[in-house]
């Protein structure tokens, strides 16, 4: 009956989670703010929005198949499930072992064939052009993100998340090339997959150049919610798998109750940190030519592989 | 002036204008000729006669080096008709088929004669500018037709853009034809904001008219109330106080420093550098708060009257006004040093929206875009008429015609507003705001050219009986820039278009009247 801890465990961190995301969003969109010299929302802004949208009524076009109404669930499910995969809080986590890093950029690359395919459901231009570009991205991000993994997986024998955590956060501290080439590649991939600025700009209202919200146009109500807090899970998810393979310190270890409160307090000073850090480096940069995005990618894929071969050189 | 059309008659006023009578049929040769002078089409429209026992008018008003020429060729009543010149000006192929959609009359030998500012609102074969159509008649909306030209081949397909937009902008339709994220073709469908302005004109008595041209464009309000002055105060044989004049440059001046400030802001946030977009907009936002307190209005609506201008501005509200002048100039200073030095922003306003110095000489680009691409023309230079005349305005300018340009333009200008303002608020004459403006006679024409922040703003003006308005034609700088920004985003990608477009910010609300 020792599993009974673990499975607590894991429903804390899933619920834990999907509730912290939209506060991370909150908190990305004040540094976003301080940094510009506005007044800053409030924090619990991504809240409300998803209050209010839950309490409209969904407007779905004629032309709208079900799948167009099933994607926002399915998107919704697949990022639960990634986050539900990554250690964040423990290395124990139950519904860990169902799935390694292949299978979880599997689950990404699941929720980005359907978000896809619901954008050109219902026939509008704008659908087609963002899951056009979305595609594009994609494919170019994927092997990037693979190759990171990899590098981690390398170190640490094995391509499960739990043992990787295990293996990196209880090394001696030493700092590792590979991994420091992995972290940049890492963080390229990021900003891709999550369309932050380089690669796409979250608060545009400009329909040609977006690239998610191009394929999102049509949602509204609790469609449009479900898709939003998926977003925001998401990018925890992806900050999760980041500080799991390159700040893993302050993890609960398997079966310790008490290390949890500050694995907690952990947590919430990474995301705070990593959140401050992605709104500087939205400040700071402007978006680039959608073409360019290519050569983004490319370098974080080379970054990755770079990272991998030096592993096997410094051994 | 005399040497190109011996029977030009000099127009009233302080502006070099000019005036003559053609016959319809020498039209083409005055216009080949004007093409041969490196004359500009600013403005082509028509009007209804039939009141003064004609038939119909098409008119011209051509930029000569010497001043403006305005043309006017009288058309028979029954099949108004006259030769097109759009071969010659090609900026003057859409104004054609306005003058077909407003009054009725045909421009032989258009290469388009599809219909242009005219939808739904009111059915083909009727026209709004003609004397008989009773302005308060709502015809049933019919069916709106319009087609786009096509573009075929393998992977070509269209994205329609538009009219209703997912930000806070004028309307317009823009139809892309892409092929993967290259743009083919590009082609605009406007008219959705046509108040019907020209026709509200004839309803009102000359000083009423002022407001009314004061909200043409509302970005541009001081310009066409300058516009609709000159042209009212030449037609009325009034010349204004000086304290008046100097006054209207430094509200021209904020217009366009307004404007510049907003757009630089802009530029920024559509590479989403929104760092300097709340900057700009910041500074943008203090200085309307600023207009509001010292001159009575955020967009300096109704400063400008006729005879002078509405309010005072006093020496203390003069101090502050050049003490806020000297922060911003310190404050864009440093962002045009960020700007100029983001390799992010750089790359994405470098060879985007190209506008070459052919492609803008043959299509007469004038103003802010104009001089992005090699047209040095400012009316304050060029022709200045009070307070400029001193003032030695130097005309920014660059040869690129790319987005970067018309940015790098306009931070040229700002820096020359400030100095202009200054210049004006040290020496600004003492005396009285407004003279009384006597209604001009019947038919007595005047025009009003001034070199608003996007360009040219020209206001033509036919008096009627009894201080009425016979026609009044508020022509928009963008009637020049619309079709050359088909022009720019060919070869471009999808994505680049808000930025070129935005580099342009022309106005919809000027251009559909």
């Amino acid at each position: 009956m020792n599993q009974l801890p673990g499975i607590a465990l894991q429903v804390l961190q899933s619920v834990l989670v999907v509730l912290v995301a939209p506060l991370v969003m909150g908190w990305v969109n004040i540094c976003r703010a301080w940094l510009q010299n506005r007044s800053a929302p409030s924090i619990w802004l991504p809240y409300y929005t998803l209050a209010k949208l839950f309490h409209k009524d969904a407007v779905i076009a004629n032309t709208a198949s079900p799948l167009f109404r099933l994607t926002p669930y399915i998107l919704f499910g697949c990022m639960w499930l990634a986050a539900g995969i990554v250690p964040v809080l423990a290395t124990d986590v139950p519904f860990a072992p169902a799935a390694d890093i292949i299978a979880l950029v599997g689950v990404f690359a699941v929720a980005r064939v359907f978000s896809a395919l619901a954008a050109m459901d219902t026939g509008t231009s704008f659908g087609g052009l963002g899951a056009r570009r979305e595609m594009m991205i994609g494919f170019l991000a994927e092997p990037a993100m693979l190759m990171t993994l990899f590098t981690a997986a390398f170190i640490s024998g094995s391509t499960q998340l739990p043992t990787i955590v295990e293996t990196l956060a209880h090394r001696e501290f030493a700092i590792y090339p590979s991994l420091a080439f992995a972290a940049v590649a890492f963080l390229m991939v990021l900003l891709a997959e999550n369309a932050r600025i380089p690669v796409d700009n979250p608060a545009t209202h400009l329909e040609l150049t977006m690239i998610h919200e191009a394929m999102i146009l049509e949602y509204s109500a609790r469609h449009l919610a479900l898709i939003e807090w998926a977003v925001a899970i998401k990018l925890v998810a992806y900050m999760a798998i980041g500080f799991a393979l390159f700040l893993p310190w302050g993890i609960a270890p398997a079966g310790d109750w008490s290390a949890l409160p500050l694995a907690l307090a952990a947590l919430g000073a990474k995301l705070a940190l990593a959140g401050t850090g992605l709104a500087l480096l939205e400040t700071l940069l402007a978006k680039m030519r959608i073409f360019l995005v290519a050569e983004f990618l490319s370098t974080a894929f080379l970054l990755g592989v770079l990272g991998m071969l030096i592993h096997f050189l410094v051994r | 002036m005399k040497d190109f059309l011996p029977d030009a008659e000099r127009l009233p006023g302080a502006l070099p204008a000019w005036h003559a009578s053609i016959q319809a049929e020498s039209l083409r040769a005055v216009a080949q000729k004007a093409r041969e002078g490196k004359a500009r089409l600013v403005a082509l429209w028509a009007s209804d006669e039939t009141t003064r026992g004609a038939g119909y008018a098409v008119h011209l008003a051509l930029a000569l080096p010497a001043g403006l020429l305005w043309l006017s060729a009288p058309l028979e009543r029954e099949h108004p008709r006259y030769p097109g010149i759009a071969d010659l000006f090609p900026c003057a192929a859409r104004m054609q088929r306005a003058a077909y959609d407003l009054v009725g009359v045909h421009a032989q030998d258009n290469p388009d004669h599809r219909k242009w500012l005219r939808h739904a609102a009111w059915p083909g074969g009727q026209f709004p500018l003609r004397k008989d159509f009773d302005a308060d008649a709502r015809p049933e909306p019919g069916e709106d037709h319009y087609p786009f030209v096509r573009v075929e081949g393998e992977g070509v397909h269209e994205i329609a853009v538009g009219p209703v937009h997912a930000g806070t902008i004028e309307p317009g339709h823009f139809r892309f034809s892409i092929v993967g994220e290259k743009v083919l073709r590009l082609e605009e469908r406007l008219g959705y904001k046509h108040k019907g302005i020209e026709k509200r004109f004839e309803a009102l008595s000359a000083d009423e008219g002022a407001r009314l041209a004061g909200r043409v464009s509302g970005d541009s309000t001081v310009a066409y109330a300058w516009a609709y002055a000159m042209a009212l105060e030449a037609a009325s044989g009034v010349q204004p106080p000086a304290r008046a004049l100097s006054l209207r440059g430094i509200a021209l001046e904020l217009e366009r420093l307004a404007n510049h400030l907003g757009d630089l802001g802009y530029l920024g946030n559509d590479v989403a550098l929104s760092f300097g977009f709340f900057q700009f907009w910041r500074l943008k936002e203090d200085l309307l708060r600023l207009n509001h307190e010292l001159l009575g209005h955020r967009y300096l609506m109704d400063f400008v009257v006729p005879g002078g201008v509405a309010r005072n501005l006093e020496p203390s509200a003069l101090a502050r006004l050049l003490d806020a002048l000297g922060s911003i100039e310190r404050e864009v200073a440093t962002l045009r040093t960020i700007y100029d030095e983001h390799a992010g922003a750089q790359d994405r306003f470098i060879m985007t929206g190209q506008v070459t110095l052919e492609l803008a000489a043959q299509f007469g680009l004038a103003g802010l875009a104009g001089r992005a691409s090699g047209q040095a023309y400012d009316l304050r230079a060029d022709h200045p008429v009070p307070p400029y005349a001193e003032l030695e305005v130097r005309v920014a300018g660059h040869i690129r015609g790319d987005v970067a340009a018309r940015v790098s333009v306009r931070f040229e200008e700002i820096t020359e507003s400030l100095r202009l303002m200054r210049a004006l608020g040290a020496a600004l004459p003492g005396g009285e705001l407004r003279v009384a403006v006597a209604a001009p006679r019947a038919g007595q024409l005047g025009c009003g050219w001034v070199e608003g922040w996007r360009g040219e703003v020209f206001v033509a003006l036919d008096a009627a009986q009894g201080g009425r308005l016979h026609r009044v034609h508020p022509h928009d700088p963008s009637w020049q820039s619309w079709p050359l920004l088909e022009r720019a985003v060919l070869g471009n990608i999808v994505p680049d278009f808000p930025l070129v477009n935005k580099s342009f910010n022309l106005s919809y609300s000027g251009h559909d009247l």
